[in-house]
């Protein structure tokens, strides 16, 4: 970590002809008497994608970003600008551009700066080489392996399409705290896409994974492999699934990415700016009993490397594991910096952003519940009537009112305690607050999702992670077409 | 003179030395304003300047897409350099290429405000307390607000390609919306409305956006949840324009030839009610998804995508058409690290003759719907699952709201089941709808 930290800060001095100095004073003029806090968040990112669809890989792209914001804030007030040309000019008038949240032009003084030396945890990401350093060629052959794969798993597999894309992104985080946090982020991605076809039915299967990871992560134990089969064998089952109920019954929930439900019904509606403007459904309500006493559910950015981890969050804060429900009560929100002080509660490292173009808020990391002790077998046993959900598409909340919907993509019916036919994507309907409290079993089986989350909030997309054991919820509306 | 003139085609020159058969460079280069206000006064402030340049290069028929931030001759160079390098590294796609070259048009399409820049800081935040205000007077029980919300952005975009095409359009945009809370009984609601337009003079006044944001909250206070049924279901202009948005992203050349959509292979056939038109006008003037030429320099157009019921055309760019056989409708998006795709410009449902009051009166018992959430549309299939919320229909009049439910179908019924197409369509975005009544619709509940 003290490795990574030095690694950013001396490569964007150097990369942007700047130094210390430099950078103290730009945080003085950010200051003013009216200002209690101010920041600089550089960065530089490149980007690279390939992608094949029709056995041929047409598409490569690559881009390289780069920029500067600055922060002031005041109170419940933030102020910010950025700029992509990271000169000492523009940091110096993005600093007055974002103290006009105050009427005081006074300047303040620069404030000394040092590398936070405190941060010694080991690095969660140790990556040997930038993924984007492997020769793209490889890529390419891994993609063209994919192809092959999918189409013999099945005759009916006619269509796929492969992706893989990696970012490598250094930060550096100056503070009128004075402190100075760097670190060095890489995240990749591979994504399968099938569609089988018969007789005029056309299904779709995907399946993905990756994280903070090196490109040996995709080929260990053939892992590329898994994914291919994953989407190949979720659009040929499609093939046979029959219409979804509608009406509410008992749902089984798979481990795994199932856990977005966590991510929709309860931490968005635990992030610390909606319970600090009193806007979300949470509210006021920590010591209370929002779920059943089975449920512990925390959100750890400190997993290495996974897709949600981070060494330090887009403040310079340190990640943590919050526990934010412990057997059904509420504990802790997620918070950033500014909400965590108008709380007068402690920052937990979940200030995110998705760039430098973007003024950081309370964000998820990896969110998950803890295994229980139910056998997953004897889970579904105990349904006589309902549905077996084990993946799912994207999911949306409204923090206020606490309505959450998520959407599966593969689930099937239970009928007297067995897993019978597979049905069509159906739209699973809760209340945040409420859902929970229906948990009646929680499997010892915890799976984290492979690695291909992301979120979005307030037009901001960052990557997160979830995790779920089999869990089974007494009476959930299913949204399908069959009453 | 375009700006960057020299800048783009000096790209296009030093490609071209290094082997590159063909290739275009986009160029954006912007400023943009955000200010947040909440219970009257400032949340957040942000401004902001930012450029970036893409360069897509061609060898023969390999290609591959470079962009960066950074215009200093070294990062230029580098830019040239891997693109090269990238494009000979992908295969040989007989279709790919630049369109034909083609002479680029430039009508005026009145898409800039060159009164944004003079724009004081503030009468923006004035206007954003303004409209925040009149929501939280309104009515007693709205109790609390997400707050106020301000933006604007002006850019210009560039483009040039091998075949000497080089062009330049601005273009700015504005908008406001507020969030407010309403309470009652310890429950919470909120819901929001908006103004978003090309020029500031064309906004709609703070009051009433303020106004309609209260109204909307307040009347989904006191929700409930009804039973699984079948019924049917009005969609009002903002859901019905979300409902013809899955039908924009199913007439993409794209989805369509890698038969991704469940309209691949449907051209002239019957796929909506013979009531249903539906247009994709690229050149609306002051309109917001307007713009005089497309992500490949080709001039944007009117095309109709749906008449009376028959699919008529897909949307497509030069690459997509090449694919199926048909020519570009002028659609190529680009973004400009990407290569180009497809999107709608300003894609709408025509308006029909019943007055939303007729279409209302038509139900006896049925839902109608004001707020979809979440990502149950599948474009293959054409199934369709999405949370909602609405409000009783009982003999013709809007009763309760209802929460908590879904609603389903499959897009092929649902376009059928078109029964009452609205006379009230207003173009607030870029795909817009008058309010529709679809005949039936699986609503789930409890």
């Amino acid at each position: 970590m003290a490795k990574e930290l030095t690694k950013a800060e001396e490569f964007f001095l150097k990369k942007f002809h700047l130094n210390t100095s430099q950078l103290e004073q730009t945080i003085g003029k950010a200051l003013g008497k009216q200002i209690d806090y101010a920041d600089l968040y550089f960065e530089y990112r490149t980007n690279e994608a390939v992608s094949l669809e029709e056995g041929m890989v047409k598409k490569a792209a690559k881009s390289i970003g780069q920029g500067v914001g600055v922060r002031a804030v005041a109170d419940e007030k933030t102020g910010y600008a950025y700029s992509d040309e990271i000169t000492l000019k523009n940091l110096e008038l993005a600093a007055r551009t974002a103290r006009y949240i105050t009427t005081d032009r006074s300047v303040g003084k620069p404030v000394p700066v040092r590398s936070d030396v405190g941060l010694v945890g080991p690095d969660l990401y140790p990556i040997q080489t930038p993924v984007s350093q492997i020769p793209v060629q490889e890529k390419i052959d891994l993609l063209h392996q994919i192809d092959v794969l999918a189409r013999r798993y099945d005759t009916r597999i006619k269509k796929v399409m492969a992706s893989f894309a990696s970012e490598h992104k250094a930060i550096l985080v100056v503070t009128s705290e004075g402190r100075i946090v760097g670190d060095i982020q890489p995240l990749s991605r591979l994504n399968v896409t099938c569609i089988a076809e018969e007789n005029g039915n056309r299904q779709v299967g995907s399946f993905g994974g990756g994280g903070r990871v090196d490109y040996s992560f995709f080929l260990e134990h053939r892992r590329f492999e898994t994914y291919v089969k994953e989407a190949a064998r979720q659009a040929v089952l499609n093939l046979s699934a029959v219409a979804a109920p509608a009406g509410m019954m008992d749902v089984v929930l798979g481990p795994g990415w199932p856990g977005i439900l966590l991510h929709e019904a309860i931490g968005h509606g635990l992030e610390g700016d909606f319970n600090r403007k009193r806007t979300s459904a949470f509210t006021d309500l920590i010591g209370k009993q929002v779920a059943s006493e089975l449920c512990t559910i925390v959100d750890d950015g400190t997993i290495p490397g996974r897709r949600g981890s981070l060494n330090v969050d887009d403040e310079g804060t340190p990640t943590h594991r919050t526990v934010l429900i412990e057997k059904g009560m509420l504990k802790g929100y997620l918070q950033d910096r500014l909400n965590a002080k108008l709380l007068r509660m402690a920052p937990t490292g979940n200030g995110r952003r998705e760039s430098f173009m973007h003024i950081p808020m309370p964000r998820m990391t990896n969110t998950f519940m803890l295994a229980g002790e139910s056998l997953p077998e004897e889970i579904i046993r105990s349904v006589k009537n309902g549905l077996y959900a084990v993946s799912f598409g994207g999911g949306q909340v409204d923090i206020t009112s606490g309505k959450f919907v998520f959407s599966a993509s593969e689930a099937y019916r239970i009928e007297d305690g067995k897993v019978t036919v597979p049905v069509k994507g159906a739209t699973l309907i809760g209340n945040g607050p409420d859902v929970l409290k229906r948990v009646t079993m929680v499997g010892n089986d915890l799976q984290l999702d492979a690695g291909v989350g992301t979120c979005g909030k307030d037009g901001q997309s960052v990557p997160v992670g979830v995790g779920l054991p089999t869990l089974r919820i007494n009476g959930m509306t299913v949204g399908g077409t069959q009453g | 003179m375009i700006p960057y003139q020299d800048l783009v085609t000096e790209v296009l020159k030093k490609a071209r030395s290094k082997g590159a058969t063909a290739g275009d460079v986009m160029l954006v280069e912007g400023d943009s304003f955000d200010a947040q206000v909440r219970l009257k006064s400032i949340d957040k402030l942000s401004n902001a300047h930012e450029k970036r340049l893409g360069l897509r290069l061609f060898f023969g028929n390999r290609s591959a897409v470079c962009s960066t931030s950074d215009f200093s001759a070294e990062s230029i160079d580098r830019l040239v350099e891997d693109t090269c390098y990238l494009a000979r590294c992908t295969a040989e796609d007989p279709h790919a290429g630049l369109p034909e070259p083609a002479a680029l048009v430039l009508p005026d399409l009145d898409l800039y405000d060159d009164t944004l820049h003079e724009w004081k800081m503030e009468d923006k935040i004035d206007l954003a307390v303004q409209a925040e205000s009149a929501a939280l007077g309104y009515d007693a029980r709205i109790t609390n607000s997400e707050g106020a919300g301000l933006s604007h952005s002006s850019r210009r975009v560039v483009y040039a390609n091998t075949h000497d095409v080089i062009g330049s359009f601005p273009v700015s945009y504005v908008s406001f919306s507020v969030s407010p809370v309403a309470t009652v009984d310890g429950t919470m609601q909120r819901d929001y409305w908006y103004s978003a337009k090309r020029k500031i003079k064309e906004l709609a006044s703070p009051e009433s956006v303020g106004r309609a944001a209260a109204q909307r909250t307040l009347r989904r206070l006191g929700a409930r949840k009804i039973a699984t049924d079948e019924i049917p279901v009005i969609f009002d202009p903002e859901t019905a324009a979300e409902l013809i948005g899955s039908l924009s992203a199913c007439v993409s050349g794209y989805a369509v030839y890698k038969g991704a959509s469940f309209l691949a292979g449907k051209l002239g056939q019957p796929v909506a009610a013979s009531s249903v038109t539906v247009l994709d006008n690229g050149l609306i003037p002051s309109a917001l998804g307007s713009r005089p030429f497309d992500g490949e320099g080709l001039p944007t157009r009117k095309t109709t995508v749906i008449k009376k019921g028959l699919l008529e055309s897909y949307l497509l760019d030069s690459y997509s058409a090449r694919k199926l056989g048909l020519q570009s409708t002028g659609n190529a998006a680009r973004s400009v690290g990407d290569v180009p795709s497809v999107s709608h410009t300003n894609f709408y449902l025509v308006p029909g003759t019943n007055s939303p009051e007729e279409i209302l009166r038509s139900v006896k018992r049925g839902l109608y719907v004001v707020e979809m959430i979440g990502f149950g549309v599948n474009h293959v299939t054409g199934d369709y699952s999405r949370g909602a919320v609405g409000l009783w229909i009982e003999n013709g009049e809007l009763t309760y709201p209802v929460e908590e439910i879904t609603i389903a179908g499959n897009l092929k019924e649902i376009f059928m089941d078109i029964e009452m197409i609205g006379n009230d369509l207003e173009l607030r975005g870029t795909i817009a709808a008058p309010t529709i009544k679809i005949s039936k619709m699986t609503v789930a509940g409890h």
